[in-house]
């Protein structure tokens, strides 16, 4: 496998590992508390791009039976063309990813919202949200 | 510590990029994950065995309910968790500060009135996306957004005081817990009837249909448990970080 | 009703936890009554589970009556028995503690702080008690929003070091994350069982995708049980946060998050592909070794009390670590023996902490005098969890470390029985420089009226703590020497567990 052949047919991956670098980088290294938040939320999602893409399945559809085909034998009798269609592994995208990130997603936004109010306690106890002036008041003595 | 992090961040970044190159293409069909068992069960046999149309309302709220069960129980920690850390003894200044503000702000009339038009709309849209989540995408976390985001649209365009005089912060702890106990306790009275917790199928008694239908009914209430708990979480997540855990004031 | 005892168990604390943020706040006498009634029932489900599990070995309970793989079950074996009991004998010391010290420091929050005390230890009885890898995850993130609430209500710089917690516990949740997604994208499945099965039959230990996986997975459990070098969340955290939340924290988080790696370990990957395959065990008992004597050397720089217990925790995860990746079965019964021991002496030493601190309002060691005489009984805890954590028979810090050795001298692996011993002779230093403190100097009375402002009370008239903060100290000290007593009969359960996995000397 050449080196582009590589990026190309992996896209998706390098996607989410280069949005994951974003956000941990941003979580360890910036000094703004918020930033920080924000490098969590950049973090999370990559994650969830990375299931989202797990699930993919090419030529197939959303994994909702159509009413057609989820009530077939209730109408085989019935209808005039006598065909019964069957549902069909790979008609359908893997459901499971889904419903794992929707898992995710309401995770991540809990933790966002404590980190949120974490931070507004820091504001209000320091004044500040950069870390080096919070670390240096400690030290002052004012912590 | 830049420097330090810059090369952890790099180093695991190649690492997540060297073990791609064994993963299968993307949207491959026949890759590992789609052709396990257990992707093709949920496919194939979710509406045989819950009938329910919308394989992802199915695996959320019944083969996998129990990990539902503790997604809606983390929104419910959040909001209590927030509330556990703004709320702080009111300081006197503040109280008078904000009670000269309060005439400061006149609601525009051409917002006030889209607003009005526009709330009604979204929560019936809400409780059409909670209901329908059988059938199409949707189901208890989408319309509980949908149906906060109603209330805090409230907030936005009026004061967060309006919208707190139809649900107070008090009333929307009360109702997430409500949500939660709705899910759990349907969990409950499943164990109570002698089958597993969270075994929708042994209601059938109770609900005077057959088992199958029966979890078909179990999750749509688990869906109303959650939605109730997601809408008034996210109300209250809002009103407690836009006014400082106050709850007076507001953005 | 016998096979509803994993449900019952879990629910317990749950439906507690929703009926106290229901009616807390209408009765704030409400919650503690109903927490303490939750978690008795808890503990004696436990305990029956327990004695079903000894007689008839593993159990598995399928949430919703979905069969694996297709739905969770929760899988108990005697290991995460014996944890249960541990989590929830911990759970119902700690709410009994906090009869006096919840109202001492977080008194306008009393109900959020049962609600969120609950929900930690739903979601610590979860963690222990689930059967699949991603459930697993939802249950971190349970325990770990929690903790971080709990924390942050405190002081100043409780909310700093709860803001860290959350930067460094979301790091290490989402790494675990990832690692379950780079498994499930090779395999297919999310139950723990299944996806081992898997491994070994498909052949796919020699996967890129299957080592990141484990690596990430490996790192995430790390962090969140500060493994040093990722233990930095960690000091700030425990000492700066309410006594009754380090006291249910500290002996549980990091001790729960060690069984969440030897599951991760034995019971998703297998000890043929952690030990045989992969080959790590000697770097990782390496980094454990380091752990060991960095804690150890951190706490001896330590003047706060409570931090200086902190890094020794840093220390102790450091000997659990390594006594399971020496992978043999005598460092295997001794790590996990220390998990249960340590559970007791860490909660032993942070309610003598939160005794003596709520009655003197002193944290720091220099400032210790005279306890002995002011008050006994608190001391007599104290020195009970000291000499168990130097590891002096018949406490069970003795046969824990016993086992260790000899599991590191069966696999020829001196380090680590260096670092041990090191480690002991360190905790020895320490604990006898407060004993030295405690009982020797005399508080200089001049100094003393000059420097402190008496607050309520004065210095003198510190005496015993009251009964609910001195009962469970002396409870849990009795328990530390009961568990060395009956070291056998536990070393039995573990040995039980341990011949199912079936792994003799992978190191040699």
């Amino acid at each position: 496998m050449t080196i582009t052949e590589f990026v190309v047919s992996r896209l998706n991956y390098w996607i989410y590992v280069i949005l994951m670098m974003i956000g941990l980088f941003a979580m360890i290294s910036k000094k703004n508390l918020i930033k920080k938040l924000i490098g969590m939320s950049i973090f999370q999602t990559a994650i969830i791009l990375f299931y989202v893409s797990m699930g993919v399945k090419e030529e197939s559809n959303i994994p909702i039976l159509e009413h057609n085909i989820a009530h077939a034998s209730d109408h085989a009798e019935a209808s005039d063309h006598g065909q019964v269609e069957e549902i069909r592994a790979e008609n359908y995208a893997n459901p499971l990813p889904h419903v794992l990130m929707l898992t995710a997603i309401v995770v991540g936004v809990a933790t966002l919202g404590v980190g949120l109010a974490v931070v507004q306690k820091i504001h209000q106890e320091f004044g500040t949200i950069e870390e080096p002036e919070i670390l240096a008041k400690i030290k002052s003595g004012h912590g | 510590m830049k420097t330090l992090g810059a090369i952890a961040v790099i180093i695991t970044g190649a690492l997540l990029l060297y073990a791609s190159e064994d993963f299968p293409a993307w949207g491959d069909p026949h890759s590992p994950a789609s052709q396990y068992r257990v992707s093709q069960h949920y496919i194939l046999k979710t509406f045989e065995e819950t009938s329910v149309p919308n394989m992802v309302t199915a695996i959320l709220a019944d083969y996998r309910g129990y990990d539902t069960l503790f997604e809606t129980v983390v929104i419910f920690t959040a909001g209590i968790a927030i509330i556990a850390i703004l709320r702080g003894p009111i300081d006197k200044r503040v109280r008078l500060r904000l009670a000269s503000e309060k005439k400061l702000r006149e609601s525009n009339l051409i917002l006030a009135q889209t607003c009005r038009l526009l709330v009604p709309i979204i929560q019936l849209f809400a409780l059409y996306v909670i209901a329908h989540g059988h059938h199409s995408p949707g189901g208890g976390f989408q319309g509980g957004v949908i149906f906060g985001g109603s209330l805090i649209l409230l907030a936005i365009s009026f004061q967060l005081q309006t919208a707190l005089d139809r649900v107070s912060e008090k009333k929307a702890i009360l109702l997430a817990g409500v949500g939660v106990l709705i899910y759990s306790g349907i969990g409950l009275v499943c164990l109570l009837l002698g089958g597993n917790f969270l075994d929708y199928s042994i209601l059938h008694n109770l609900l005077q249909v057959d088992p199958i239908t029966a979890r078909s009914h179990g999750i749509l209430g688990v869906e109303i448990g959650v939605a109730f708990t997601v809408a008034s979480i996210m109300f209250a997540i809002y009103a407690n970080l836009s006014s400082r855990g106050r709850m007076k004031g507001g953005l | 009703m016998v096979d509803q005892y994993p449900a019952i168990i879990l629910l317990a604390p749950f439906f507690a936890a929703i009926a106290v943020s229901l009616f807390g706040s209408w009765k704030n006498g409400l919650c503690l009554p109903m927490a303490i009634i939750a978690l008795g029932i808890s503990l004696a489900a436990s305990i029956a589970l327990l004695g079903q599990v000894a007689a008839e070995g593993e159990i598995v309970y399928l949430l919703g009556g979905w069969s694996r793989p297709f739905g969770i079950e929760f899988r108990i074996d005697p290991l995460n028995a014996m944890l249960l009991v541990v989590v929830t004998t911990v759970a119902l010391l700690t709410a009994v503690y906090s009869t006096q010290a919840a109202v001492l420091e977080t008194p306008n929050k009393y109900p959020q702080f049962y609600t969120l005390f609950l929900l930690l230890v739903t979601g610590l009885l979860g963690m222990s008690l689930t059967g699949d890898a991603f459930n697993l995850y939802v249950l971190v993130e349970v325990a770990s929003l929690t903790s971080y609430a709990l924390i942050a209500m405190h002081s100043k710089r409780a909310v700093l070091a709860s803001f860290n917690y959350i930067i460094m516990g979301t790091i290490g949740a989402s790494f675990y994350l990832l690692g379950v997604g780079y498994l499930y994208i090779k395999t297919g499945s999310l139950n723990m069982v299944d996806i081992r099965e898997i491994l070994q039959e498909t052949g796919l230990y020699g996967s890129k995708t299957i080592m990141v996986a484990f690596m990430l997975i490996m790192v995430g459990v790390w962090i969140k049980m500060a493994f040093f070098p990722l233990h930095g969340w960690l000091p700030n955290a425990y000492s700066y946060a309410p006594s009754s939340t380090s006291c249910i924290l500290a002996p549980l988080m990091t001790k729960v998050t060690v069984y969440v790696m030897i599951r991760m370990m034995l019971t998703v990957f297998g000890p043929e592909y952690v030990f045989q395959y992969l080959g790590w065990s000697n770097v990782v008992v390496w980094m454990a070794v380091l752990a060991i004597v960095a804690g150890s050397i951190m706490a001896l720089a330590q003047t706060d009390l409570k931090k200086m217990f902190s890094y020794i925790i840093v220390a102790e995860v450091g000997y659990m670590v390594g006594g399971v990746w020496l992978a043999n079965e005598t460092a295997f019964i001794g790590a996990f023996y220390h998990v249960i021991s340590d559970a007791f002496m860490t909660l032993c030493l942070f309610l003598a902490a939160g005794a003596i601190i709520t009655k003197t309002g002193k944290r720091s060691i220099s400032e210790m005098e005279g306890l002995f005489r002011k008050m006994p009984w608190t001391m007599v805890g104290f020195v009970i969890a000291a000499l168990s954590m130097i590891g002096i028979p018949p406490t069970c810090g003795f046969f824990s470390k016993w086992y260790l050795i000899n599991g590191a001298i069966e696999a020829g692996h001196w380090g680590y029985v260096v670092a041990l011993l090191f480690s002991s002779l360190i905790n020895a230093i320490l604990f006898f420089k407060v004993f030295e403190v405690a009982y020797f100097s005399k508080p200089s009375h001049g100094q003393e009226k000059d420097e402190n402002q008496p607050e309520s009370a004065g210095t003198d008239g510190v005496g015993e703590p009251p009964a609910t903060m001195l009962a469970p100290l002396l409870i849990t000290a009795s328990g530390l020497l009961l568990i060395g007593i009956f070291n056998q009969d536990i070393v039995i359960l573990i040995r039980q567990a341990v011949s199912s996995f079936g792994f003799i000397g992978f190191l040699n």
